[in-house]
Protein backbone atom coordinates (compact mmCIF):
# COMPACT_ATOMS: atom_id res chain seq x y z
CA UNK A 1 0.00 0.00 0.00
CA UNK A 2 1.09 3.60 -0.68
CA UNK A 3 1.41 6.50 2.03
CA UNK A 4 1.96 9.87 2.30
CA UNK A 5 4.36 10.72 5.09
CA UNK A 6 3.90 14.60 5.75
CA UNK A 7 6.75 16.49 7.80
CA UNK A 8 4.84 19.31 9.86
CA UNK A 9 6.26 22.66 9.55
CA UNK A 10 7.90 24.60 12.80
CA UNK A 11 8.54 27.93 13.34
CA UNK A 12 11.90 27.54 11.85
CA UNK A 13 10.60 25.84 8.89
CA UNK A 14 8.21 28.74 8.64
CA UNK A 15 11.03 30.99 8.96
CA UNK A 16 13.21 29.14 6.56
CA UNK A 17 15.97 27.97 8.47
CA UNK A 18 17.63 25.58 6.59
CA UNK A 19 18.79 21.88 8.03
CA UNK A 20 21.86 21.63 9.57
CA UNK A 21 25.25 19.70 7.36
CA UNK A 22 24.71 17.43 10.62
CA UNK A 23 20.66 16.88 9.96
CA UNK A 24 20.84 16.97 6.03
CA UNK A 25 23.76 13.96 6.68
CA UNK A 26 21.35 11.91 8.94
CA UNK A 27 18.85 12.60 5.93
CA UNK A 28 20.62 11.27 2.90
CA UNK A 29 21.66 8.24 4.78
CA UNK A 30 17.78 7.86 5.65
CA UNK A 31 16.60 8.68 2.04
CA UNK A 32 19.11 5.76 1.44
CA UNK A 33 17.96 3.39 3.53
CA UNK A 34 14.73 3.34 2.67
CA UNK A 35 15.63 3.36 -1.65
CA UNK A 36 17.88 0.25 -0.41
CA UNK A 37 14.88 -0.92 0.88
CA UNK A 38 12.33 -0.24 -1.95
CA UNK A 39 10.53 1.34 -0.17
CA UNK A 40 10.82 5.07 -1.59
CA UNK A 41 8.95 6.30 -4.11
CA UNK A 42 9.21 10.19 -4.20
CA UNK A 43 10.16 13.08 -1.66
CA UNK A 44 10.59 16.91 -1.43
CA UNK A 45 11.41 19.59 1.26
CA UNK A 46 8.71 22.49 0.71
CA UNK A 47 9.35 26.46 1.17
CA UNK A 48 7.85 27.80 4.11
CA UNK A 49 4.09 28.69 3.83
CA UNK A 50 5.45 32.82 2.81
CA UNK A 51 5.60 31.48 -0.44
CA UNK A 52 2.73 29.51 -1.02
CA UNK A 53 -0.82 30.50 -2.17
CA UNK A 54 -4.03 29.35 -1.42
CA UNK A 55 -7.22 29.49 -3.10
CA UNK A 56 -10.79 29.87 -1.27
CA UNK A 57 -13.63 28.02 -2.81
CA UNK A 58 -17.02 29.18 -2.20
CA UNK A 59 -19.42 28.38 -4.60
CA UNK A 60 -18.79 29.63 -8.15
CA UNK A 61 -16.03 32.29 -6.11
CA UNK A 62 -12.37 31.50 -6.26
CA UNK A 63 -10.12 33.90 -3.94
CA UNK A 64 -6.54 33.38 -3.74
CA UNK A 65 -4.45 34.12 -0.56
CA UNK A 66 -0.81 34.87 0.10
CA UNK A 67 0.77 33.26 2.06
CA UNK A 68 2.31 33.26 5.32
CA UNK A 69 -0.45 30.71 7.26
CA UNK A 70 -1.36 30.85 10.34
CA UNK A 71 -1.37 27.59 12.13
CA UNK A 72 2.03 26.25 11.68
CA UNK A 73 1.61 22.93 13.23
CA UNK A 74 -0.97 22.37 10.35
CA UNK A 75 1.23 23.40 7.73
CA UNK A 76 3.62 20.75 5.73
CA UNK A 77 7.11 21.46 5.61
CA UNK A 78 8.15 18.91 3.28
CA UNK A 79 6.52 14.88 2.30
CA UNK A 80 7.58 11.38 1.20
CA UNK A 81 5.54 8.61 -0.45
CA UNK A 82 6.63 5.76 -0.10
CA UNK A 83 5.47 1.89 -0.71
CA UNK A 84 5.03 -0.46 2.17
CA UNK A 85 2.96 -4.19 3.37
CA UNK A 86 0.86 -2.30 5.73
CA UNK A 87 1.09 1.06 8.20
CA UNK A 88 2.91 -0.96 11.09
CA UNK A 89 5.24 -1.52 8.33
CA UNK A 90 5.25 2.58 7.89
CA UNK A 91 5.14 3.80 11.36
CA UNK A 92 8.22 1.44 12.05
CA UNK A 93 10.22 3.24 9.18
CA UNK A 94 8.99 6.86 10.30
CA UNK A 95 10.12 6.12 13.59
CA UNK A 96 13.66 5.54 12.01
CA UNK A 97 13.67 9.03 10.87
CA UNK A 98 16.34 11.33 12.25
CA UNK A 99 14.45 14.16 13.82
CA UNK A 100 13.37 16.93 10.86
CA UNK A 101 13.54 19.60 12.70
CA UNK A 102 15.88 21.51 15.46
CA UNK A 103 12.90 21.79 18.36
CA UNK A 104 10.09 18.90 18.84
CA UNK A 105 8.50 18.15 15.65
CA UNK A 106 6.06 15.01 14.10
CA UNK A 107 5.44 13.52 11.37
CA UNK A 108 1.88 12.36 10.16
CA UNK A 109 1.72 9.17 7.99
CA UNK A 110 -1.67 9.06 5.25
CA UNK A 111 -3.11 6.17 3.44
CA UNK A 112 -3.35 6.85 -0.09
CA UNK A 113 -6.56 5.79 -1.85
CA UNK A 114 -6.84 3.13 -4.38
CA UNK A 115 -9.21 2.20 -7.13
CA UNK A 116 -10.25 -1.03 -4.48
CA UNK A 117 -10.56 1.32 -1.29
CA UNK A 118 -13.45 3.47 -3.46
CA UNK A 119 -15.63 0.18 -2.76
CA UNK A 120 -19.88 1.27 -3.05
CA UNK A 121 -18.87 4.61 -3.31
CA UNK A 122 -17.81 3.52 -6.89
CA UNK A 123 -21.44 3.11 -8.20
CA UNK A 124 -22.17 1.53 -11.43
CA UNK A 125 -23.37 5.27 -13.14
CA UNK A 126 -19.50 6.26 -11.94
CA UNK A 127 -18.04 3.45 -13.22
CA UNK A 128 -20.44 3.61 -16.61
CA UNK A 129 -19.22 7.22 -16.98
CA UNK A 130 -16.13 6.55 -16.47
CA UNK A 131 -16.39 3.87 -19.38
CA UNK A 132 -18.08 6.40 -22.00
CA UNK A 133 -14.67 8.45 -20.80
CA UNK A 134 -12.60 5.66 -21.50
CA UNK A 135 -14.42 5.65 -25.23
CA UNK A 136 -14.14 9.18 -25.84
CA UNK A 137 -10.26 8.64 -25.25
CA UNK A 138 -10.11 6.07 -27.39
CA UNK A 139 -11.86 7.67 -29.98
CA UNK A 140 -15.20 6.28 -30.24
CA UNK B 1 2.21 -0.61 24.99
CA UNK B 2 -0.41 -3.27 25.44
CA UNK B 3 1.56 -6.54 25.26
CA UNK B 4 0.01 -7.67 21.74
CA UNK B 5 1.09 -3.93 20.49
CA UNK B 6 4.89 -4.61 21.32
CA UNK B 7 4.15 -7.78 19.50
CA UNK B 8 3.18 -7.14 16.17
CA UNK B 9 5.93 -3.86 16.36
CA UNK B 10 8.60 -6.49 17.29
CA UNK B 11 7.22 -8.33 14.48
CA UNK B 12 7.30 -5.56 11.87
CA UNK B 13 11.15 -4.76 12.97
CA UNK B 14 11.91 -8.11 12.42
CA UNK B 15 10.38 -8.26 8.84
CA UNK B 16 12.38 -5.33 7.62
CA UNK B 17 15.43 -6.70 9.07
CA UNK B 18 15.01 -10.00 8.18
CA UNK B 19 16.67 -10.19 4.78
CA UNK B 20 19.74 -8.24 5.97
CA UNK B 21 19.79 -10.98 8.96
CA UNK B 22 20.12 -13.96 7.44
CA UNK B 23 22.05 -12.60 4.53
CA UNK B 24 24.73 -11.95 7.21
CA UNK B 25 24.22 -15.23 8.70
CA UNK B 26 24.22 -17.16 5.60
CA UNK B 27 27.50 -15.65 5.12
CA UNK B 28 28.72 -16.59 8.24
CA UNK B 29 27.66 -20.54 8.60
CA UNK B 30 26.96 -21.24 5.05
CA UNK B 31 24.03 -22.90 5.48
CA UNK B 32 20.65 -21.21 4.33
CA UNK B 33 18.27 -23.38 6.16
CA UNK B 34 21.02 -22.89 9.71
CA UNK B 35 20.57 -19.23 8.53
CA UNK B 36 16.85 -18.98 8.89
CA UNK B 37 16.81 -21.00 11.90
CA UNK B 38 18.95 -18.59 13.73
CA UNK B 39 17.54 -15.51 12.66
CA UNK B 40 13.84 -17.20 13.87
CA UNK B 41 15.80 -17.98 17.41
CA UNK B 42 16.56 -14.07 17.51
CA UNK B 43 12.84 -12.86 16.57
CA UNK B 44 12.13 -15.56 19.95
CA UNK B 45 14.97 -13.68 21.62
CA UNK B 46 13.60 -10.38 20.99
CA UNK B 47 9.92 -11.37 21.73
CA UNK B 48 10.97 -12.20 25.49
CA UNK B 49 13.46 -8.84 25.65
CA UNK B 50 11.83 -5.93 24.00
CA UNK B 51 8.93 -6.43 25.74
CA UNK B 52 11.14 -5.31 29.33
CA UNK B 53 13.33 -3.29 27.82
CA UNK B 54 12.05 -1.47 24.50
CA UNK B 55 13.32 -1.73 21.22
CA UNK B 56 17.01 -1.07 20.86
CA UNK B 57 17.78 1.64 18.85
CA UNK B 58 19.75 -0.21 16.21
CA UNK B 59 17.47 -3.46 16.40
CA UNK B 60 19.35 -4.79 12.90
CA UNK B 61 22.38 -5.28 14.82
CA UNK B 62 20.60 -6.48 18.35
CA UNK B 63 18.90 -9.16 16.18
CA UNK B 64 22.15 -10.07 14.38
CA UNK B 65 24.23 -10.30 17.88
CA UNK B 66 21.86 -12.55 19.56
CA UNK B 67 21.64 -14.88 16.42
CA UNK B 68 25.54 -15.06 16.27
CA UNK B 69 25.62 -16.15 20.04
CA UNK B 70 22.59 -19.13 19.41
CA UNK B 71 25.09 -19.86 16.37
CA UNK B 72 28.04 -20.27 19.05
CA UNK B 73 25.81 -22.06 21.46
CA UNK B 74 24.62 -24.19 18.73
CA UNK B 75 28.02 -24.97 17.53
CA UNK B 76 29.60 -25.76 20.99
CA UNK B 77 26.71 -28.23 21.88
CA UNK B 78 26.65 -29.86 18.77
CA UNK B 79 30.31 -29.66 18.56
CA UNK B 80 29.81 -29.25 15.00
CA UNK B 81 33.26 -28.48 12.68
CA UNK B 82 35.54 -27.56 14.78
CA UNK B 83 36.60 -24.61 12.16
CA UNK B 84 33.60 -22.94 11.89
CA UNK B 85 33.29 -23.00 15.87
CA UNK B 86 37.01 -21.06 16.25
CA UNK B 87 36.16 -18.61 13.07
CA UNK B 88 32.67 -17.40 14.60
CA UNK B 89 34.47 -17.73 18.00
CA UNK B 90 36.98 -15.35 16.52
CA UNK B 91 34.46 -13.59 14.94
CA UNK B 92 32.57 -12.53 18.25
CA UNK B 93 35.86 -12.01 20.40
CA UNK B 94 37.47 -9.48 17.91
CA UNK B 95 34.07 -7.60 18.08
CA UNK B 96 35.13 -6.07 21.72
CA UNK B 97 33.02 -5.02 24.50
CA UNK B 98 30.38 -3.70 22.40
CA UNK B 99 29.41 -6.15 19.81
CA UNK B 100 25.82 -4.55 19.01
CA UNK B 101 28.44 -1.38 17.64
CA UNK B 102 30.95 -3.62 16.36
CA UNK B 103 28.00 -5.31 13.78
CA UNK B 104 26.58 -2.35 13.10
CA UNK B 105 29.17 -0.73 11.62
CA UNK B 106 30.38 -4.29 9.60
CA UNK B 107 26.79 -4.35 8.91
CA UNK B 108 26.98 -0.84 6.96
CA UNK B 109 30.16 -2.19 4.74
CA UNK B 110 28.78 -5.39 4.58
CA UNK B 111 25.32 -5.21 3.95
CA UNK B 112 24.77 -4.83 0.33
CA UNK B 113 27.06 -7.68 -0.32
CA UNK B 114 25.49 -10.01 1.33
CA UNK B 115 21.82 -9.41 0.79
CA UNK B 116 22.82 -9.39 -3.04
CA UNK B 117 24.56 -12.75 -2.59
CA UNK B 118 21.72 -13.80 -0.80
CA UNK B 119 19.48 -13.11 -3.99
CA UNK B 120 21.99 -14.46 -6.40
CA UNK B 121 21.65 -17.98 -3.95
CA UNK B 122 17.93 -18.41 -3.98
CA UNK B 123 17.75 -17.66 -7.36
CA UNK B 124 20.88 -19.98 -7.88
CA UNK B 125 20.04 -21.95 -11.95
CA UNK B 126 20.49 -25.33 -9.78
CA UNK B 127 16.98 -24.55 -8.44
CA UNK B 128 13.59 -24.82 -10.97
CA UNK B 129 12.16 -21.22 -11.71
CA UNK B 130 8.82 -21.98 -9.47
CA UNK B 131 11.96 -23.35 -6.18
CA UNK B 132 13.62 -19.92 -7.36
CA UNK B 133 10.43 -17.69 -6.65
CA UNK B 134 9.36 -19.70 -3.62
CA UNK B 135 12.52 -19.18 -1.86
CA UNK B 136 13.31 -15.79 -2.95
CA UNK B 137 9.83 -14.37 -1.60
CA UNK B 138 10.71 -16.04 1.41
CA UNK B 139 14.24 -15.20 2.26
CA UNK B 140 14.21 -11.76 0.71
CA UNK B 141 10.43 -10.55 0.57
CA UNK B 142 9.73 -12.05 4.07
CA UNK B 143 6.54 -13.87 3.04
CA UNK B 144 5.09 -16.72 4.76
CA UNK B 145 4.84 -19.94 3.55
CA UNK B 146 0.78 -19.72 3.44
CA UNK B 147 1.20 -16.40 1.98
CA UNK B 148 3.41 -18.01 -0.82
CA UNK B 149 1.04 -20.70 -1.53
CA UNK B 150 -2.12 -18.39 -1.72
CA UNK B 151 0.02 -16.34 -3.85
CA UNK B 152 0.73 -19.23 -6.38
CA UNK B 153 -2.90 -20.65 -6.33
CA UNK B 154 -1.55 -23.76 -4.72
CA UNK B 155 -1.41 -25.65 -1.02
CA UNK B 156 1.19 -24.41 1.64
CA UNK B 157 2.46 -28.20 1.84
CA UNK B 158 3.60 -27.62 -1.55
CA UNK B 159 5.75 -24.37 -1.28
CA UNK B 160 6.89 -25.90 1.96
CA UNK B 161 7.90 -28.80 0.78
CA UNK B 162 9.54 -26.72 -1.98
CA UNK B 163 11.41 -24.42 -0.20
CA UNK B 164 13.23 -27.35 1.65
CA UNK B 165 13.70 -29.35 -1.43
CA UNK B 166 15.09 -25.98 -2.64
CA UNK B 167 17.35 -25.37 0.19
CA UNK B 168 18.69 -29.14 0.18
CA UNK B 169 19.53 -28.38 -3.51
CA UNK B 170 21.58 -25.58 -2.26
CA UNK B 171 23.02 -27.25 0.73
CA UNK B 172 24.39 -30.35 -1.59
CA UNK B 173 25.57 -28.18 -4.49
CA UNK B 174 28.53 -26.84 -2.32
CA UNK B 175 28.18 -23.11 -3.00
CA UNK B 176 30.26 -20.28 -1.82
CA UNK B 177 27.31 -17.77 -1.14
CA UNK B 178 29.08 -15.06 -2.43
CA UNK B 179 28.07 -12.48 -5.33
CA UNK B 180 29.38 -14.22 -8.61
CA UNK B 181 31.79 -12.74 -10.63
CA UNK B 182 33.20 -12.82 -13.83
CA UNK B 183 31.74 -14.27 -16.57
CA UNK B 184 29.59 -16.70 -14.27
CA UNK B 185 27.97 -13.28 -13.45
CA UNK B 186 25.61 -12.69 -16.21
CA UNK B 187 24.56 -15.84 -16.35
CA UNK B 188 23.55 -15.73 -13.15
CA UNK B 189 22.15 -12.00 -12.87
CA UNK B 190 19.89 -13.33 -15.87
CA UNK B 191 18.41 -16.11 -13.50
CA UNK B 192 17.62 -13.41 -10.82
CA UNK B 193 15.91 -10.85 -13.36
CA UNK B 194 13.78 -13.99 -14.75
CA UNK B 195 12.44 -14.89 -11.06
CA UNK B 196 11.46 -11.15 -10.16
CA UNK B 197 9.85 -10.73 -13.36
CA UNK B 198 8.31 -14.08 -13.56
CA UNK B 199 7.06 -13.42 -9.45
CA UNK B 200 5.78 -9.83 -11.46
CA UNK B 201 3.69 -11.18 -13.97
CA UNK B 202 2.06 -13.85 -11.41
CA UNK B 203 0.42 -10.82 -9.94
CA UNK B 204 -0.26 -9.28 -13.08
CA UNK B 205 -2.09 -12.39 -14.39
CA UNK B 206 -4.68 -12.42 -11.49
CA UNK B 207 -7.47 -10.92 -11.56
CA UNK B 208 -10.39 -8.91 -9.49
CA UNK B 209 -12.04 -10.65 -6.88
CA UNK B 210 -9.05 -13.04 -6.21
CA UNK B 211 -7.10 -12.75 -2.82
CA UNK B 212 -5.46 -9.86 -2.90
CA UNK B 213 -1.95 -11.74 -2.27
CA UNK B 214 -2.07 -12.11 -6.06
CA UNK B 215 -1.90 -8.83 -7.15
CA UNK B 216 0.75 -7.94 -4.09
CA UNK B 217 2.87 -10.15 -6.14
CA UNK B 218 3.24 -6.74 -8.13
CA UNK B 219 4.82 -4.47 -5.94
CA UNK B 220 6.94 -7.20 -3.95
CA UNK B 221 8.44 -7.74 -7.42
CA UNK B 222 8.68 -4.19 -7.63
CA UNK B 223 9.92 -3.60 -4.70
CA UNK B 224 12.88 -6.74 -5.13
CA UNK B 225 13.73 -4.72 -8.19
CA UNK B 226 13.84 -1.36 -6.51
CA UNK B 227 16.40 -3.10 -4.16
CA UNK B 228 18.18 -5.02 -6.85
CA UNK B 229 18.99 -1.64 -8.42
CA UNK B 230 20.26 -0.57 -5.39
CA UNK B 231 22.94 -3.50 -4.70
CA UNK B 232 23.42 -3.72 -8.54
CA UNK B 233 23.73 0.00 -9.73
CA UNK B 234 25.97 -0.55 -12.84
CA UNK B 235 23.88 -3.50 -14.30
CA UNK B 236 21.65 -2.12 -16.94
CA UNK B 237 19.39 -5.00 -17.53
CA UNK B 238 18.45 -4.74 -13.54
CA UNK B 239 17.10 -1.36 -14.56
CA UNK B 240 15.52 -2.29 -17.67
CA UNK B 241 13.83 -4.86 -15.70
CA UNK B 242 12.88 -2.20 -13.42
CA UNK B 243 11.71 0.16 -15.52
CA UNK B 244 9.33 -2.30 -17.19
CA UNK B 245 7.87 -3.36 -14.20
CA UNK B 246 7.32 -0.05 -12.88
CA UNK B 247 5.24 0.99 -16.26
CA UNK B 248 3.52 -2.25 -16.68
CA UNK B 249 2.22 -1.43 -13.06
CA UNK B 250 1.32 1.90 -13.97
CA UNK B 251 -1.24 0.21 -15.79
CA UNK B 252 -3.30 -1.63 -13.33
CA UNK B 253 -5.93 0.40 -12.30
CA UNK B 254 -6.55 0.83 -15.94
CA UNK B 255 -6.87 -2.53 -17.63
CA UNK B 256 -9.95 -3.89 -15.83
CA UNK B 257 -13.15 -2.53 -17.34
CA UNK B 258 -16.13 -2.50 -14.30
CA UNK B 259 -17.61 -5.87 -15.93
CA UNK B 260 -14.01 -7.38 -14.98
CA UNK B 261 -12.89 -7.38 -18.57
CA UNK B 262 -9.78 -6.17 -19.84
CA UNK B 263 -9.12 -3.39 -21.71
CA UNK B 264 -6.75 -3.31 -24.34
CA UNK B 265 -4.08 -0.72 -24.06
CA UNK B 266 -5.23 1.54 -26.82
CA UNK B 267 -8.30 1.54 -25.11
CA UNK B 268 -7.33 2.09 -21.64
CA UNK B 269 -8.19 5.61 -19.68
CA UNK B 270 -4.84 6.84 -19.42
CA UNK B 271 -5.77 9.53 -17.03
CA UNK B 272 -6.20 6.43 -14.83
CA UNK B 273 -2.34 5.46 -15.36
CA UNK B 274 -0.23 5.98 -12.30
CA UNK B 275 2.08 8.76 -13.23
CA UNK B 276 4.41 8.74 -10.41
CA UNK B 277 5.25 4.93 -11.30
CA UNK B 278 5.58 6.11 -14.99
CA UNK B 279 8.01 8.49 -13.81
CA UNK B 280 9.91 5.95 -11.66
CA UNK B 281 9.82 3.92 -15.19
CA UNK B 282 11.05 6.14 -17.55
CA UNK B 283 13.83 7.51 -14.77
CA UNK B 284 15.38 3.74 -14.52
CA UNK B 285 14.74 3.17 -18.63
CA UNK B 286 17.08 6.57 -18.92
CA UNK B 287 19.78 5.15 -16.24
CA UNK B 288 19.79 1.58 -18.33
CA UNK B 289 20.68 2.91 -21.84
CA UNK B 290 22.94 5.82 -19.82
CA UNK B 291 24.79 2.54 -18.70
CA UNK B 292 25.28 1.13 -22.14
CA UNK B 293 22.61 -1.41 -22.27
CA UNK B 294 19.83 -0.29 -24.66
CA UNK B 295 19.71 -3.28 -26.95
CA UNK B 296 18.86 -5.57 -23.57
CA UNK B 297 15.40 -7.98 -23.49
CA UNK B 298 14.65 -6.25 -21.01
CA UNK B 299 15.48 -2.78 -21.53
CA UNK B 300 14.06 -3.06 -25.20
CA UNK B 301 10.61 -4.17 -23.55
CA UNK B 302 10.97 -1.12 -20.91
CA UNK B 303 11.09 1.36 -23.96
CA UNK B 304 8.16 -0.43 -25.67
CA UNK B 305 6.22 0.13 -22.65
CA UNK B 306 7.32 3.75 -22.37
CA UNK B 307 6.50 4.52 -26.36
CA UNK B 308 3.09 4.18 -24.73
CA UNK B 309 3.19 5.86 -21.66
CA UNK B 310 4.41 8.79 -23.20
CA UNK B 311 1.76 8.85 -25.01
CA UNK B 312 -1.00 11.27 -24.15
CA UNK B 313 -3.69 10.02 -26.43
CA UNK B 314 -3.55 6.39 -27.87
CA UNK B 315 -3.59 8.12 -31.62
CA UNK B 316 -0.83 10.00 -30.29
CA UNK B 317 1.43 6.86 -29.96
CA UNK B 318 4.38 6.45 -32.24
CA UNK B 319 3.99 3.44 -33.95
CA UNK B 320 7.46 3.68 -36.13
CA UNK B 321 9.32 3.30 -33.50
CA UNK B 322 7.63 0.85 -31.53
CA UNK B 323 8.25 -1.39 -34.83
CA UNK B 324 11.65 -0.94 -34.92
CA UNK B 325 12.16 -1.70 -31.54
CA UNK B 326 10.54 -5.27 -31.84
CA UNK B 327 12.87 -5.42 -35.23
CA UNK B 328 16.01 -5.51 -32.55
CA UNK B 329 13.79 -7.18 -29.68
CA UNK B 330 13.01 -10.17 -32.10
CA UNK B 331 17.01 -10.23 -32.61
CA UNK B 332 17.83 -10.40 -28.67
CA UNK B 333 14.39 -12.48 -28.02
CA UNK B 334 13.65 -14.72 -31.05
CA UNK B 335 9.79 -15.96 -30.34
CA UNK B 336 6.73 -16.50 -32.70
CA UNK B 337 4.89 -14.38 -30.41
CA UNK B 338 7.23 -11.38 -30.31
CA UNK B 339 6.70 -11.41 -34.30
CA UNK B 340 3.25 -11.71 -33.81
CA UNK B 341 3.21 -8.23 -31.71
CA UNK B 342 5.59 -6.94 -33.94
CA UNK B 343 3.56 -7.71 -37.35
CA UNK B 344 0.79 -5.49 -35.24
CA UNK B 345 3.52 -1.90 -34.17
CA UNK B 346 4.17 -2.86 -38.17
CA UNK B 347 0.55 -2.73 -39.34
CA UNK B 348 -0.01 0.08 -36.75
CA UNK B 349 2.99 2.23 -38.30
CA UNK B 350 2.95 1.44 -41.94
CA UNK B 351 0.02 -0.07 -42.76
CA UNK B 352 -2.57 -3.58 -42.30
CA UNK B 353 -0.57 -4.63 -45.59
CA UNK B 354 2.77 -4.43 -43.59
CA UNK B 355 1.13 -6.46 -40.91
CA UNK B 356 -0.25 -9.15 -43.28
CA UNK B 357 3.38 -9.73 -44.45
CA UNK B 358 4.90 -10.38 -41.71
CA UNK B 359 1.59 -12.96 -40.51
CA UNK B 360 2.23 -14.49 -43.19
CA UNK B 361 5.58 -14.93 -43.07
CA UNK B 362 4.74 -16.48 -39.23
CA UNK B 363 2.19 -18.73 -40.70
CA UNK B 364 4.73 -20.32 -43.02
CA UNK B 365 7.20 -20.89 -40.49
CA UNK B 366 4.28 -23.29 -38.92
CA UNK B 367 4.47 -21.12 -35.67
CA UNK B 368 1.32 -20.13 -33.56
CA UNK B 369 -1.38 -22.55 -35.42
CA UNK B 370 -3.72 -22.53 -32.42
CA UNK B 371 -2.92 -19.37 -31.29
CA UNK B 372 -6.44 -17.47 -31.17
CA UNK B 373 -4.74 -14.14 -31.00
CA UNK B 374 -3.08 -14.50 -34.72
CA UNK B 375 -6.26 -15.12 -36.14
CA UNK B 376 -7.45 -12.08 -34.50
CA UNK B 377 -4.82 -9.68 -35.54
CA UNK B 378 -5.34 -11.17 -39.36
CA UNK B 379 -8.87 -10.55 -38.78
CA UNK B 380 -8.07 -6.96 -37.64
CA UNK B 381 -5.29 -6.46 -39.98
CA UNK B 382 -7.86 -7.32 -43.18
CA UNK B 383 -10.93 -5.58 -42.14
CA UNK B 384 -8.46 -2.27 -42.04
CA UNK B 385 -7.54 -3.31 -45.27
CA UNK B 386 -11.30 -3.41 -46.47
CA UNK B 387 -11.01 -7.26 -46.66
CA UNK B 388 -14.69 -7.60 -44.73
CA UNK B 389 -15.56 -11.50 -46.11
CA UNK B 390 -12.09 -12.83 -45.25
CA UNK B 391 -11.52 -10.70 -42.07
CA UNK B 392 -14.92 -12.00 -40.85
CA UNK B 393 -13.93 -15.53 -41.97
CA UNK B 394 -10.23 -15.02 -39.54
CA UNK B 395 -12.41 -13.66 -35.99
CA UNK B 396 -14.56 -16.99 -36.45
CA UNK B 397 -11.41 -18.82 -36.62
CA UNK B 398 -10.01 -16.82 -33.71
CA UNK B 399 -13.01 -17.07 -31.86
CA UNK B 400 -13.57 -21.17 -32.03
CA UNK B 401 -9.85 -21.31 -31.02
CA UNK B 402 -10.29 -18.98 -27.72
CA UNK B 403 -10.77 -20.48 -24.24
CA UNK B 404 -11.94 -17.18 -22.55
CA UNK B 405 -15.53 -16.46 -22.68
CA UNK B 406 -15.26 -12.69 -22.84
CA UNK B 407 -12.52 -12.91 -25.67
CA UNK B 408 -14.90 -14.84 -27.93
CA UNK B 409 -17.70 -12.67 -27.12
CA UNK B 410 -15.54 -9.78 -28.63
CA UNK B 411 -14.19 -11.68 -31.41
CA UNK B 412 -17.55 -12.89 -32.29
CA UNK B 413 -18.68 -9.39 -32.13
CA UNK B 414 -16.26 -7.91 -34.54
CA UNK B 415 -16.90 -10.89 -37.05
CA UNK B 416 -20.37 -9.67 -36.62
CA UNK B 417 -19.49 -6.06 -37.67
CA UNK B 418 -18.01 -7.72 -40.93
CA UNK B 419 -21.52 -8.61 -42.41
CA UNK B 420 -20.98 -12.37 -41.21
Amino acid sequence: MRVIVMVKATKESEAGIMPSTELMEAMVKFNEELINAGVMLAGEGLHPSSKGKRIAFDGPSRTVIDGPFAETRELVAGFWIWEVKDMAEAVEWAKRCPNPMPGPSELEIRQVFEAADFGDALTPELAEQEERQRQKLAGH
Amino acid sequence: MAATEIHQTIETVFRIEQARLIAGLVRMVRDVNLAEDLAQDALVAALSEWPKTGVPKNPGAWLMAAAKRRAIDGFRRSKMLARKHAEIGRDLEDEGADPVADIEAAMDDDLGDELLGLIFTACHPVLSPEARAALTLRLIGGLTTDEIARAFLTSEATIAQRIVRAKKTLGKAGLTYEVPRGPEREERLASVLEVIYLIFNEGYAATSGEDLIRPALCAEAQRLGRILAGLAPGEPEVFGLLALMEIQASRLNARIAPDGSPVPLTEQNRARWDQLLIRLGLAALERAEALGGAGGRYTLQAALAACHARAKKAEETDWQRIAALYDKLRAVMPSPVVDLNRAVAHSMAFGPEAGLALLSEIEQAGALRDYALLPAAKGDFLFRAGLLVEAGAEFERAAALTRNERERTFLLGRAAACGR
